[in-house]
Order: structure tokens, then sequence, then C-alpha cells
């Protein structure tokens, strides 16, 4: 349970983390942020990089600023210091529930919004948060700048959009249309596990009809997956069980090849998309328009 | 920039200066341990989901186990051995010691370190925010509720100026 050996760098701007990475072969470097994910990799070397560069001492990464359209976060910031941010909480609520439900307090003290979107776990929180909520990534590489919609970043296990000599620098999150309802839910053995399953939704309301609706689920399959099929079973109609019930065959039928491993079985996992795909957009309907 | 086999770390242990040669895979549990010789932090998982090696860095919980030493460059660490003060207990040990918060003890650092981020920031924590910080850590001998009860005696005691620590 001790790492193999590696070289490490420690720069404090993000044009020297780029220049090394551009130094080095790109297989052979393993960028660290938190290291809330990578250290157990290390720790058990499933991971044996040449060099570990760490990204932790960059501080000008390390932000959260309001924007005229929403919030930009940089990818250094750590999960506690969104947790303790008011504007978070006070105007992207999702973003915050998202975040809280991520591991313990001590994980979230060294954890970074960065690392996680980066990591892109299957089963992890952010993922599902930032393609519900429109999140752009924003990417430095020995090129420039480039952003990458949420949706388009998560690319299956593990593996993101992000091309070698990348680094993921900032996160910018729309701010919600007013009177959008959103709801996240997960189910995890203990408080703190990673999900076996979970889902965000957001929706808005009209006239008491469903618009704009939008579901992810995580934990289900190889990625954080946006169930299109069960968006369009509810868009356009009322609020009622009906409406919401119609979402269970599509949603079923979009987690087609769920994970199955000792934490739960693929039909397991995919009775939980299913109830929870329909009650996170049940809540959401109740918080839209001034529901709540 | 350059890169390195060998690191020199500078940093704050219990208020503390020390500089250290180290290798760079060294994480900052065994830092502790095998260099300084704190032996108060417990090593149980090395992959984060435990929490028995918690301790403070700038008076935040993290796990010492998920953190390279180097990556605690320029920084303070505390340490269960940084809890008592001039020969006498920390409220919050003294608050373990009379709810019988521990029995074998091999996790009871870790408790009291996540423990103490929470009191030091806030005085009077409901028994939800005691129980997400509790939450943290695993213990496989008390059940946890004598835990909580020694949380919420030590909130009592810091709470009421009875704080023997010098802060």
């Amino acid at each position: 349970m001790k790492s193999a050996p590696f070289e490490y760098a420690a720069p404090s701007t993000i044009g020297d983390a780029l220049q090394i990475l551009a130094e080095n072969d790109p297989d052979e470097v393993k960028l660290m942020a938190g290291g809330q994910s990578l250290m157990p990799l290390l720790n058990m070397r499933l991971a044996r990089p040449e060099l570990v560069l760490d990204l932790g001492r960059i501080a000008d990464l390390d932000y959260i600023r309001e924007t005229d359209a929403g919030v930009a976060i940089g990818a250094m910031t750590t999960k506690r210091a969104v947790e303790e941010s008011d504007l978070i909480r006070q105007q992207h609520p999702l973003f915050w529930e998202s975040t809280v439900a991520i591991g313990h307090p001590q994980i979230r003290n060294r954890g970074t919004v960065g690392g996680s979107m980066a990591q892109a776990d299957p089963a992890s929180e952010y993922p599902a948060a930032a393609i519900a909520l429109d999140v752009e990534m924003v990417v430095q590489g020995a090129s420039g700048e480039r952003i990458i919609a949420a949706e388009d970043f998560f690319v299956t296990y593990l593996t993101t959009a992000l091309e070698p000599g990348e680094i993921l620098t900032e996160v910018r999150i729309p701010r919600l249309q007013p009177g959008t309802g959103w709801a996240f839910d997960e189910v995890a053995r203990r408080h703190g596990d990673f999900a076996i399953v979970g889902a965000v939704a957001t929706l808005a309301l009209e006239g008491g009809v469903i618009r704009d609706p939008r579901l992810v689920i995580f934990g289900a399959a190889d990625r954080a997956l946006r169930l299109r099929a069960a968006e369009e079973a509810v868009a356009g109609r009322p609020v009622s069980d009906e409406t919401f019930d119609g979402t269970a065959a599509p949603i079923a039928q979009a987690v087609e090849d769920p994970l199955s491993d000792v934490h739960a079985s693929e039909e397991y996992r995919r009775h939980l998309a299913v109830v929870l795909g329909g009650r996170v957009l049940r809540v959401a309907a109740s918080r839209a328009g001034g529901g709540e | 920039m350059t890169t390195n086999r060998e690191y020199t770390l500078r940093l704050k242990v219990n208020g503390d200066a020390y500089e250290s040669r180290i290798d760079p895979r060294m994480n900052l549990a065994d830092y502790l341990r095998e260099e300084l010789g704190l032996t108060a932090t417990h090593v149980g998982c090395e992959h984060g989901v435990c929490g028995i090696c918690n301790v403070l860095v700038d008076g935040r919980a993290v796990r010492s186990c998920l953190m390279l030493a180097a990556q605690a460059e320029g920084r303070e660490v505390r340490t269960v051995e940084g809890l008592a003060e001039g020969g006498k207990l920390h409220p919050i040990q003294e608050a373990f010691i009379e709810e019988h918060g521990l029995q074998c003890g091999f996790c009871t650092g870790g408790f009291m370190m996540a423990v103490c981020e929470l009191l030091e920031n806030n005085a009077s924590p409901s028994e939800e925010e005691i129980k997400d910080v509790v939450g943290g850590q695993i213990c496989r001998c008390t059940g946890y509720n004598a835990i909580m009860r020694a949380a919420h005696n030590a909130a009592a005691k810091m709470g009421a100026g009875g704080s023997s620590a010098a802060e």
C-alpha cells in the first residue's frame, strides 16, 4: 500500500504546468489536484506514473467568481469551499446539493471541483450535475483555451475529452432560469460512499405543463447519462402521476447495460434508475414555478 | 520548476518548524510517523476510507494517507500530539475518556482530529452536523453512540469556555 516511486513537480503557474506537461510523455504523467482519487490509485499501485504533476499550488485556479451568466469556479477550488459559499448555496442549489453528497467533510477539504470533473468516475455526482446544468469546461493547452460542453466532456469510464497536454482550468455554471425546479437524489450503502445510482433533474412549468425537462442518471453506465427519451416522455405533459410513471419504460430502456458488481446487481441498478429518475422529476416539479 | 526524486519539505507540525529531505512519494501519515516519530497518527486502510489517519492541515481535517507530505509544503499540520498542552488533556480528549468514546483506541485519534476541526469552527454544532463529521470515520468497536456522546460533551466543555487548550 505504498506508491511506486515517481518524480514530483509542483508548479505555481498554469504556464509552468503546461510546459512541464509538454516536455514529458503524456502517458507517464498524472495530474494531481486534491489527490482524493489519485492517491488511492497510487497507494494501490493501480497508477504508476513517472511524474506526478501537482496542480495544487496554482493559486490562480482557486476561486469562486460570480459572472453575468452564473458562476465560474477555478479547477483547484475545494469542494469544501463550494459547500461554504453562500453564492453557490443560494444561487446554484443543485450544484451545492451535489457537492455535499460527495464523500465526507475530510475528503471535501482536499478534493477539488476540477479534480472530480477530470476524474470522470461514472458513479460521481459532479458529472451528472454538470450535464444537467449545461456546465462549460474551460480547458487550457499548448495551443490556447477551448471550451467543452459538459455533455461532450465525459466520454466513458475515467475518460474525458481532455487531450494529452491539456488541463481543465475552470468550470462555468449558468444560473438557473427563474422558476426552474431542480432535484438531486442518490442511493448509497452509507452516507458518503460512492452512489450505487443517483439522479439529477431540472424542469420548468408553464401553465401546469412541464417544459425543458432534464434528467441525468449516474452510477448506472460508463458515464453520467442524459436520458432524452425519458425527458420527451414528460415534456409538454401536465404534472401528474401518470406523466411521471411514463418515464419508467424509457429509463429502463436507456440504462441498457448497467454495471454489475459487488455493490449492486444490474437489475438493482436499473430498478434504482427508474425509481430515482421518476422521483427527481417529481421533486423538481414540486419546486418549479415558485412551488416551493 | 524542475522535477525531482528528492524533495525538500518545509512545514510546521504542532507549532514546530521542520525541514526534511524526503522521497516525493512519501505520504503525510508516513512522514509524521517515520520521519518525525509522531506515532499517534495511526494508519488504517491507506486509501482514504477509514479516516483513522486524520490530521489537521491549516485547521482542516484531512486524510494524511491521501496527501503527499510534499503537498503540506508551507502548511501548519496538527496531530493528536498537538492536542494536549502543558501536560493537560484537551477537552476533546477528556470527553472521549468520560464518555468511553473508545474501546481498542486504534481509530480514536482520527475521530478526535475530525471533531477538533468541527468544534473549533462551530461552537454549538447540531446532531446532524456532528454525524456528518463522525460519519467520515470507521470505528469497529464502539457502535458510534459513545463517540457521538463524546463529541457533544466536548462541544459543551469547549463552548462553556472550559477549554484547557491555549486557544
